[in-house]
């Protein structure tokens, strides 16, 4: 088996999807077709978020079923400083930025203290609270959420109630995002986590305070979901705390292992597959609920590694014929 | 004094691993521990690199009391050890492993841009280990791939990539092949007397050929200490643990 002729050809498949996800626009607008650049924009705003997940799921192995508090919080940004009609793009990302690295610290510094299914159900509970939080708060709309009458303004610079502005936004950011993943996961402090992921207890033995690691790790995930939440916000003109969620959460999950975990592109994929598909057979069939479940079982038990992994393995096939 | 151990005491439930337990071991000293099967060995190495916390007692190296400092604390204190059980990275490849613990002792790890691959003095530090160890050839499969007695020299090398002043070696032999453990002897016999070490092993001739000193434990207790042929010819070790081993 010689490994570099395969991944020449998932490169292709990456490639392809990029392409497409860059051409699209033009074309959608030409065809006239706002509700598939909606769905596209939308596929890569959670990328972003799924990304960000696999960054402390697939490469540190923390498995946080709160992962879209962060996506709320980002939202949030927007939504109430527009709220007192301050409009300000720069300060709703500074906002989104700092108050998720705020959360990831405080609430990292005591998940993280535990392993496994506990470190699950902590992370659980804090988004919950976070989720309740926000359900209490009758200026902020409570349960039902905000209104943003108006997107982010960057002084003249960017003008994202124009729909192909924001989508591209969008786009450069995950690229911006992916980007920075994969400097970070080959540096030092990548293999770190990446090492601590695999043998913990070896990994203390050998010097590293894997506690801290972890914990900057997790606030690095966290910072670019706010990000993610932050155009989301935006995108939607709205938010709720039901964006918080843990279903919300868990469908995060689901993009990261439907992609592939610990596989750089592999999430954004899982996202398109997933939003797609939603859509595909919720048209088709009432009952798309349960094709959809019975998809993502097929995918996780027979294609180990998600659709990276299924890619892998009929490449090899056909590269051994 | 490079260990100073007062008083060391742990037990599980009801069985006593460490009874009182007093050793100094001289800086540079190979002083190797000795006894039957569950006599406390492992859990004395393992209390020593901060592993398992004694129930009382205290350990110092060289004067700093470090009973109960956490286990990523030792390595940069010049304290390193190798694991009876193998432990490494699985799916890194064998330098990947050694320089993992090359990286813990030169600076920080919170670098988040320069990649890993640019950082030669790394990578040929721990290919010089590996060379050391004789795992120069294989240097590139993962660790998973290779056999148990590779993982066991693969150990070896990520305790010396720690440039350790006090190397704990737990049966670093165990495991390994006879031409291998020849080299792992010969190895060790070159580090002797450029640092400390503890070792714990169970083949009699690699002990006496290396070792200054020895201990003997019974049962979590050391029933017999000092010079390691003194220790070999008491008579009360013969019966106690060299007599039990050929029962
Ligand atoms: N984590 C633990 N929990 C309960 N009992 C333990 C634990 N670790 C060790 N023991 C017990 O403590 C005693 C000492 O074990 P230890 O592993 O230190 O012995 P050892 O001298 O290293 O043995 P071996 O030669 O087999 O490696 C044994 O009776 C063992 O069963
Ligand atoms: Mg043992």
């Amino acid at each position: 088996m010689k490994p570099s002729a395969p991944r020449r050809v998932s490169w292709g498949v990456y490639g392809t999807l990029f392409l497409f996800l860059l051409a699209a626009p033009p074309v959608l607008v030409w065809a006239d077709q706002p509700f598939y650049m909606d769905l596209l924009t939308r596929v890569l705003i959670l990328s972003i978020a799924a990304s960000s997940l696999n960054l402390i799921l697939g490469y540190g192995g923390m498995i946080s079923l709160g992962h879209a508090a962060f996506v709320g919080l980002g939202a949030y940004s927007v939504a109430i400083p527009s709220y007192y009609g301050i409009y300000s793009g720069y300060l709703h990302l500074g906002i989104a930025i700092a108050a998720c690295v705020l959360f990831a610290l405080v609430t990292g510094a005591i998940c993280l203290r535990t392993r496994g299914v506990y470190f699950i159900m902590i992370t659980l509970a804090f988004a919950q609270m976070l989720y309740f939080t926000f359900v209490s708060l009758e200026e902020y709309g409570a349960d039902d959420g905000l209104l943003i009458y108006q997107r982010s303004e960057f002084s003249g610079l960017l003008n994202l109630e124009n729909p192909g502005v924001l989508y591209y936004l969008a786009m450069g950011v995950l690229a911006g995002c992916l980007g920075l993943m994969n400097r970070l996961i080959h540096s030092r402090f990548g293999r770190v986590i990446v090492g601590i992921r695999h043998n913990e207890p070896r990994m203390q033995s050998l010097g590293y305070n894997t506690y801290r690691y972890k914990l900057a790790c997790y606030a690095i995930s966290g910072a670019m979901a706010g990000i993610s939440g932050f155009l989301l916000g935006n995108f939607t003109y709205f938010i709720s705390p039901e964006m918080m969620d843990w279903t919300r959460s868990g469908e995060l999950i689901f993009m990261v292992v439907l992609g592939g975990t610990g596989v750089l592109l592999a999430p954004v994929a899982g996202t398109a597959v997933f939003l797609l598909l939603e859509e595909i057979l919720s048209a088709f069939t009432v009952y798309w609920h349960l094709l959809f479940g019975g998809f993502l079982i097929a995918i996780v038990l027979f294609g180990r590694g998600g659709l990276h992994g299924l890619v892998e393995k009929l490449e090899r096939r056909n590269h051994s014929r | 004094m490079s260990l100073a151990i007062r008083n060391l005491n742990k037990s599980f439930g009801g069985i006593m691993a460490s009874s009182d337990v007093n050793l100094d071991i001289e800086e540079n000293e190979t002083h190797a521990i000795v006894g039957p099967n569950g006599s406390g060995k492992t859990t004395l190495i393992a209390q020593l690199s901060g592993i398992i916390v004694p129930d009382s007692g205290t350990i110092h190296f060289n004067g700093v009391d470090i009973t109960r400092a956490p286990s990523h604390r030792h390595a940069h204190i010049g304290l390193a050890r190798s694991f009876q059980i193998t432990s490494v990275i699985m799916p890194m490849t064998l330098v990947e492993n050694v320089m993992m613990a090359a990286q813990s002792v030169s600076g920080h790890s919170f670098r988040f841009w320069r990649p890993i691959s640019l950082e030669r003095d790394l990578r040929e530090r721990a290919m010089q280990y590996l060379e050391d160890v004789g795992l120069k050839d294989v240097s590139g499969s993962e660790a998973r791939a290779v056999s148990h007695g590779q993982r066991r020299q693969l150990e070896i090398a990520m305790a010396l990539a720690l440039n350790p002043r006090l190397l704990l070696l737990d049966e670093p032999m165990a495991g390994m092949g006879k031409r291998e453990s020849g080299r792992i002897v010969e190895l060790l016999a070159g580090l002797k007397g450029k640092m400390t070490m503890v070792l714990v092993e169970h083949d009699m001739d690699a002990v006496f050929a290396l070792a200054d000193t020895a201990s003997v434990l019974v049962d979590g207790s050391i029933i017999a200490t000092g010079p390691a042929a003194e220790v070999r010819a008491n008579p009360e070790v013969q019966r106690a643990y060299l007599g039990d081993l050929h029962a």
